[in-house]
């Protein structure tokens, strides 16, 4: 257990040391040993309670309680406060609804109830403290770099980066107190202040889009929190308790958890970007690029899954698992639709991010065994890759000048380590034999095997779409331009070492797949699931998959490159000027060529594809809860 | 199906498919110039061209697309080496889409206009197959509980009986993924091809035998897949399944000669709707009656 609490404490302490230590060199030290830390505690948690199924620890402290309470208390008249001074009133009036309901809760009925376990730990939650001890501590390292560069493009403006790092580290540690909490009252207090580091960090350039955005998050994530604490009041006065290993175990033995179970999912829903709320998501893409990695890939939008996957055994077909079955279908398919009308490589990062978190709360939402397995294999190999191609992108953008596409033209001649990594961070997005698309099929799978003919043709259409929108990005990377000079030495070194450990990490954890679902999530899907169904694949495939992806890895590093043929100029509309990039055109003059994608804004378009989506997952919470507070009425 | 089986059908595909998938290239092309009032090119033509284009004097435009295309020949005969080992029906559409992808990927490469207006060209048809190949995997699934091709062979039940929705989708997008006119819109044999070769503007020689060849193997086991519409435990049942096979083929060429090519636009919305009316309904029909 002093593992847990150090996980939970040591990036507190030091996020509060950067935020006192204002010298880089101070800054960069600490952080990196900080980093090393983190993981190597994450890495030891594992060895510990690997061997234990899953371990409940009886905890009480009173002191906790008061102190988080307090904390809370301050958190709320501070969002209170900033959404008067920046005329968003609804925050304030959020907060100051949210906190008071909770402390009356606490303070009345709360008080009263026993807290056998406060903390715990099982496979799930190894998982995750895995991927936000190792993906996170590798953002924040990447950070080190990439905000000295932010500082020096930003030149002029104060230098807010101890605040950023006293953030990013908050964060962490906020994170893991949120996969380790079996109280809901705790696990409600870490969910808050995750919500409370994203608002500054999407605010941290103090734009006035920035700070629009940070407000849409905020206001969207209270509306989570308020089903948060009215899920925790339901459970408190109906139910009797407040752990979440009592309920799930409540709701498993056939009494009915309905109601709070849709409260807390919709929590996870709004938390994960899911629709109607996912545009705070894309409003983050104003934040440094290192916020949005690790946003979507290890922490914040993972918690909100986190929870959903977690609630699963409850879910299935009743009220609260079809409204998270349709609003992560529905989700799924538009935002792979949007996602093809951007050339803004964050924005097309984010839309993917969006859908791949519909994919896990549908996942999720189904609730059989073979759906959770999906999911979690969906939330470990989405963690890897997007960070990955977030961080390239932030690389290319300090480099290139643009996030667009567009000017990634010939980037393979410019920055070709670079464009090597984006492609194979790309390819493990959408392509066979690598992590997403295994774990897809399984979804597949499991979406068939539930009998939800609809969140099939959600998978099969959004998938159709998903490949388009990652070639054609795919095709700008392999695009091999002439004389193109390599600016590649500018990126600071630190950059590198993150961008190889998760290229490296993106091809290992596909290569060991298999054992990863033997040994850590179909244990944990055992203690869970009685009957122990087979899994969506079968180990037969799971290994052709493994033997492929070593064909894909060996292929190129034997042949890449190599030919003794004679190199002649492209094909073009009139006599090819020598440099493939000019001809000369009918009246003798010289014309330049360019290139662009297809966006398909006729059927695509962002803003359409966001209002139907928007308008159908509306539709569906608000026939759930009418539905079920009809029952409760 | 037992690892012998699974070896024998391996070998014969490795063999066989290209022979069979070139003889039906000249049959199609004697057919087409029957249709049009020619007299036509020997059946063996096609050989003859692959065996020109190898000896074409060795160039390219740069130092690596010749490694995304044998890429795409080597995943397009691992695909058919999983379809006729009696693998399973997913795992074979995943790994045909690596291999589709080499191939945008090799003409992406070239960075030429004609070539990069192709490859965008065939990802639009394959986002509009995508969802109709898909169906018809999990419409196999319902009616037989399984994915793997031995199973869907040996079943007791034929499953056009319960697919015949699916399948008249699936013959609608065979028409893409045997680049028959009217929606051969990234590339093509025919002259009427406003983007020069489109996709493989860029490739020439052994590059092209290449891909000449990864056709071959790539339409043989396309028509697989009708195949299985009707092959099960019935001894008679193959004989009607090629049978099937053949009559579908000549039905592509005789939509491939009597059609224009159409508009990108009209390629997705067909393709799309036809999904979204024959292969939902026909899943809808297959759960509720399950």
């Amino acid at each position: 257990m002093s593992t847990i609490f150090f996980l939970i404490l040591f990036p507190f302490v030091v996020a509060l040391a950067l935020l006192v230590l204002k010298t880089d060199a101070a800054r960069d030290i600490i952080v990196k040993v900080a980093s090393i830390v983190i993981a190597a505690a994450s890495i030891y948690l594992t060895v510990q309670y690997f061997s234990s199924g899953g371990k409940y620890f009886e905890f009480e402290s009173e002191t906790i309680s008061y102190l988080m309470m307090g904390i809370e208390v301050c958190l709320a008249i501070m969002i209170f406060y900033l959404g008067i001074k920046y005329k968003k009133y609804l925050a304030s009036v959020l907060a100051a609804i949210q906190t008071p309901i909770m402390i009356w809760f606490e303070l009345s009925i709360g008080h009263h109830i026993h807290i056998a376990n406060n903390l715990y730990v099982d496979r799930l939650s190894i998982v995750m403290v895995l991927i936000i001890g190792i993906i996170g501590t590798l953002i924040c390292w990447y950070s080190i770099g990439y905000m000295k560069d932010f500082q020096h493009h930003h030149h002029g403006e104060a230098d807010r980066r101890p605040w950023f790092f006293f953030l990013m580290f908050l964060f962490l540690a906020a994170m893991f107190g949120i996969v380790v909490s079996n109280n809901l009252v705790w696990l409600y207090f870490f969910w808050e202040i995750t919500t409370l580091c994203s608002f500054f960090l999407i605010g941290y350039t103090k734009t006035k889009e920035a700070i629009n955005n940070s407000f849409k998050a905020l206001i969207m994530n209270l509306f989570g929190g308020l089903g948060f604490v009215l899920a925790i009041v339901v459970l408190g006065k109906f139910y009797g308790t407040l752990e979440l290993n009592q309920m799930l175990a409540m709701g498993m033995m056939g009494v009915s958890v309905v109601l709070p179970t849709a409260l807390l999912a919709f929590a996870g829903i709004t938390k994960a970007a899911q629709m109607p709320f996912n545009s705070w998501l894309l409003g983050a893409m104003v934040a440094p690029t290192p916020t949005s990695a690790l946003l979507h890939s290890s922490t914040m939008v993972k918690a909100g899954v986190f929870l959903v996957v977690k609630l699963s055994p409850v879910l299935g077909w009743n009220i609260a698992g079809i409204m998270v079955m349709l609003v992560g279908g529905i989700t799924f398919l538009m935002a792979s639709f949007a996602a093809i009308s951007q050339s803004n490589a964050k924005r097309v990062l984010a839309y993917s991010t969006v859908a791949n978190l519909g994919l896990i709360v549908a996942c999720g939402g189904i609730g059989t065994y073979a759906a959770v397995w999906a999911a979690i294999m969906l939330i470990i190999f989405h963690a890897v890759t997007k960070s990955l191609l977030f961080l390239c992108v932030g690389t290319a953008e300090h480099n290139i000048g643009s996030r667009d596409i567009e000017d990634m033209d010939g980037l393979f001649g410019r920055m070709p380590k670079l464009a090597t990594f984006m492609i194979v961070g790309i390819s493990g997005m959408f392509l066979a034999p690598l992590g997403m698309l295994i774990s897809k099929w399984a979804a597949m799978k499991a979406f068939i095997d539930s009998g939800n003919v609809l969140l099939v043709m959600m998978i099969v259409f959004g998938s159709a779409a998903t490949l388009f929108y990652w070639t054609k990005w795919l095709g700008k990377m392999v695009a091999i331009m002439a004389k193109r000079e390599n600016i590649q030495q500018n990126v600071h070194k630190e950059e590198w070492l993150v961008l190889t450990s998760l290229t490296v990490l993106t091809v290992v954890i596909c290569l060991v797949f298999p054992v990863m679902s033997s040994f850590l999530v179909v244990p944990y899907l055992e203690t869970i699931y009685q009957s122990v169904a087979a899994l969506a694949l079968s180990s037969g495939n799971m290994y052709i998959m493994s033997a492929m992806l070593a064909l894909v890895v060996l292929l190129p590093l034997l042949f890449y490159g190599k030919t003794n043929k004679r190199i002649v100029p492209i094909y073009m509309a009139g006599a090819n000027l020598g440099d493939d990039l000019t001809f000369r055109n009918s009246m003798q003059q010289p014309t330049s060529v360019s290139l662009r994608n297809w966006y398909m804004e006729d059927y695509f378009a962002e803003k359409r594809m966001n209002i139907i989506g928007v308008i159908a997952t509306v539709v569906v919470l608000v026939a759930a809860f009418s539905i079920l507070l009809g029952g409760v009425l | 199906m037992n690892l012998a089986t699974s070896i024998i059908g391996i070998a014969a595909y490795l063999i066989l498919a290209p022979l069979a998938g070139g003889l039906l290239a000249g049959i199609d092309r004697k057919i087409s110039a029957r249709m049009q009032g020619r007299f036509g090119p020997p059946v063996l033509q096609p050989f003859y061209d692959f065996f020109k284009l190898l000896e074409k004097e060795p160039i390219t435009v740069n130092k690596v697309q010749d490694f995304y295309v044998m890429c795409f020949l080597i995943f397009i005969v691992i695909t058919g080496c999983f379809f006729f080992a009696g693998g399973d029906l997913l795992l074979i559409i995943f790994t045909l889409t690596l291999a589709s992808i080499f191939l945008v990927v090799a003409a992406f490469s070239s960075n030429s206009p004609y070539a990069q207006i192709g490859a965008e060209r065939e990802l639009l048809q394959m986002m509009a197959y995508e969802p109709m190949v898909l169906i018809m995997a999990v419409g196999f699934y319902l009616v037989n509980g399984s994915f793997n091709i031995s199973d869907i062979v040996t079943s007791p039940v034929m499953a056009i009986q319960y697919l015949p929705g699916i399948f008249l989708g699936f013959v609608f997008i065979l028409t893409i993924k045997l680049r028959k006119s009217p929606f051969d819109l990234s590339m093509s044999h025919h002259a009427h091809q406003e983007l020069v070769k489109g996709l493989t503007t860029e490739f020439s020689g052994k590059t092209m035998a290449v891909i000449e060849i990864a056709h071959w193997y790539e339409n043989i086991f396309l028509l697989g897949f009708v195949y299985l519409f009707f092959a099960n435990a019935l001894a008679w049942s193959p004989v009607l399944a090629v049978v099937v096979c053949l009559a579908t083929y000549f039905l592509e060429i005789l939509i491939d000669n009597n059609y224009a090519r159409m508009k990108w636009q009209i390629a997705i919305n067909a393709s799309w709707i036809v999904a979204i009316t024959l292969g939902f309904v026909n899943l809808l029909i297959l759960y509720f009656i399950s």
